[in-house]
Formats: C-alpha cells, structure tokens, sequence
C-alpha cells in the first residue's frame, strides 16, 4: 500500500493550532502530576522508608498520576507532530516559553501554591528568555 | 512561607532534570527531521516514529528526566521546578559556545541572562508552599497502603 505524500501544515492558523495544543496538554498533564506528588509526599522519605520498591508503587497507585501521565503523552505526541511539520526554533520557544505562564496561572489556581511576587517575576523573565534563547 | 533548604543531593536532582530534558529534546529533533512528513490520518507512522535511533534515545534521556522531575516535584513546588527545566537550555548553549565552539548571538546572549537571572530569584525562595498539616484519613489512599503493608 502507498500513501500519497502530504504537504507540511505550515501556515499560521495550523501553526498556532499545533503550538496551542502543546501548551494545553503539557500545562494540564504537569499540574495533574504535580498534584499526585504531593499527595503522595517526599519520595526521598518514602524510598527511606519503604524502599525503592515502596516509592515506585506509591506512585504508580495514585490515578491522578496516570492522568497527568496522559495528558503528558498527549503533549508529547502533540511536540512530534508539530515537529515534522514546523522548525524548532519555532516550536521550542513558543511552547516553552508561553508553558512557563501558564503553568504558573495553573499552579496559583488549582494547585493553591504561593506564586508571590519573585515567583512571577522569574516565570516572565524565563519566559522572555526562552523565547530569545531559542528563536 | 517557609525557607526549605536543599540538600546537595536534591540540587543534583535538579541538575538532571535541567539537563536531560533539553539534551532528550534535541535528540527528538534530530530524529523527527529525518522522517517525511507525517499526516493525522496516518497515525501508525507516529508511532512507528517512537523505535527509530534518535528518538528512541531521546525517549530515555526523557524518561530520565522524568523520573528526577517526579522526584523533585515530591519536595518542591511547581513554580519552583519549572525554572531549572529552563536552564537547561542555558546549559546546552553554554556547552555549544565553548565546547562546540558555535557562535552565539547577542539575542542568545540576553536569554541566557534572564533565565539565569529568573532561576536565581526563584532559587533564593523557599521551595515549597508551606500548607496546615493534612487532618488523619485525608492523606492519598496510595501512601496510606504502602505503610499499611510496612507496619505488617
């Protein structure tokens, strides 16, 4: 069987779209797996506890962890998609960069973390960073 | 909040998952740009993506990294992880700067800089939100049998 050869999907709507999608599941799959982790407490005391055996099955019992797991293999194959159709030095800044702000959106909101003053400041200045780093 | 120091190991942890992440990222690059280009409607060519060279590579530096980014996120914030991801890319282009001897830009240069500046300032905070002490019975049903089974 053939498969008839495609163009690449380059144009800025498609652009945006697969750049949007990345930060989506990247953004949702981090919260979800930070969430799991600090339900589940300091691996470092659990392995001391418990083994490493105790921390590989405290975590690979907790569902949100699968859930963030997901929304982070989505994420992931949403990078290898955009990958084969657009630069690197396109997709790596923006979806790193623009990650970045809204992680700390979501970490101050669904997470209840205390995203002060210097957290914020950090988030921008990486951000910016990135962006100049890998354009 | 309050102001948890770092052991140098849980710093050694951070350094890993600065350095995996980019170092697995470029090895996907490499990879994905050798393939045609891929179509939705074809999905399997996705997958069968995962078990080339270069991306099977960069899926283990990956795995690495989230094995130490898992590990950092159980004794720190999100907010506090999430600035040392990006300085791996600090770290990449410093190495191709004086190892590889590539030029880099003065637009590079400035990133360089504000990373480093934002993960100093959010290195010079505390590393987690200090929250009340979580009531009997609320705790994750996983830890919970975890000790369950080390107490019998």
């Amino acid at each position: 069987m053939t498969v008839a050869p495609s163009l690449p999907l380059t144009g800025f709507w498609a652009s945006t779209a697969m750049i949007a999608a990345i930060i989506l599941c990247s953004t949702t799959g981090e919260v979800l797996t930070a969430a799991a982790m600090k339900s589940i407490g300091d691996l470092d005391e659990i392995r001391a506890r418990s083994g490493m055996r105790g921390a590989i099955r405290a975590v690979v019992t907790c569902p949100r962890f699968f859930a963030g797991v997901g929304f982070l293999a989505l994420a992931f194959f949403s990078l290898l998609f955009a990958l084969n159709h657009l630069n690197l030095s396109l997709v790596a800044p923006a979806s790193a960069s623009m990650t970045m702000v809204t992680n700390a959106v979501a970490a101050k909101f669904f997470l209840h973390e205390n995203v002060d003053r210097r957290r914020w400041t950090a988030a921008v200045l990486v951000c910016v960073g990135v962006y100049f780093l890998a354009h | 909040m309050k102001h948890h120091n770092l052991t140098a190991r849980q710093y050694g942890v951070l350094g890993l998952v600065a350095l995996c992440a980019p170092l697995g990222d470029t090895c996907l690059s490499r990879g994905m740009t050798e393939l045609p280009p891929i179509i939705l409607s074809h999905p399997a060519t996705l997958i069968a993506a995962v078990f080339t060279p270069w991306i099977a590579t960069g899926i283990a530096l990956l795995i690495g990294f989230f094995a130490s980014y898992l590990t950092a996120l159980s004794w720190a914030d999100l907010t506090f992880v999430l600035p040392a991801t990006a300085f791996g890319n600090v770290i990449v282009a410093l190495l191709s700067r004086f190892w590889l001897h590539e030029p880099i830009s003065v637009q590079r240069w400035m990133g360089i800089v504000l990373i480093t500046l934002g993960v100093g300032f959010v290195a010079q905070g505390p590393s987690l939100t200090e929250r009340p002490a979580p009531a009997s019975g609320t705790r994750d049903e996983s830890l919970a049998s975890v000790e369950e089974e080390q107490l019998r």
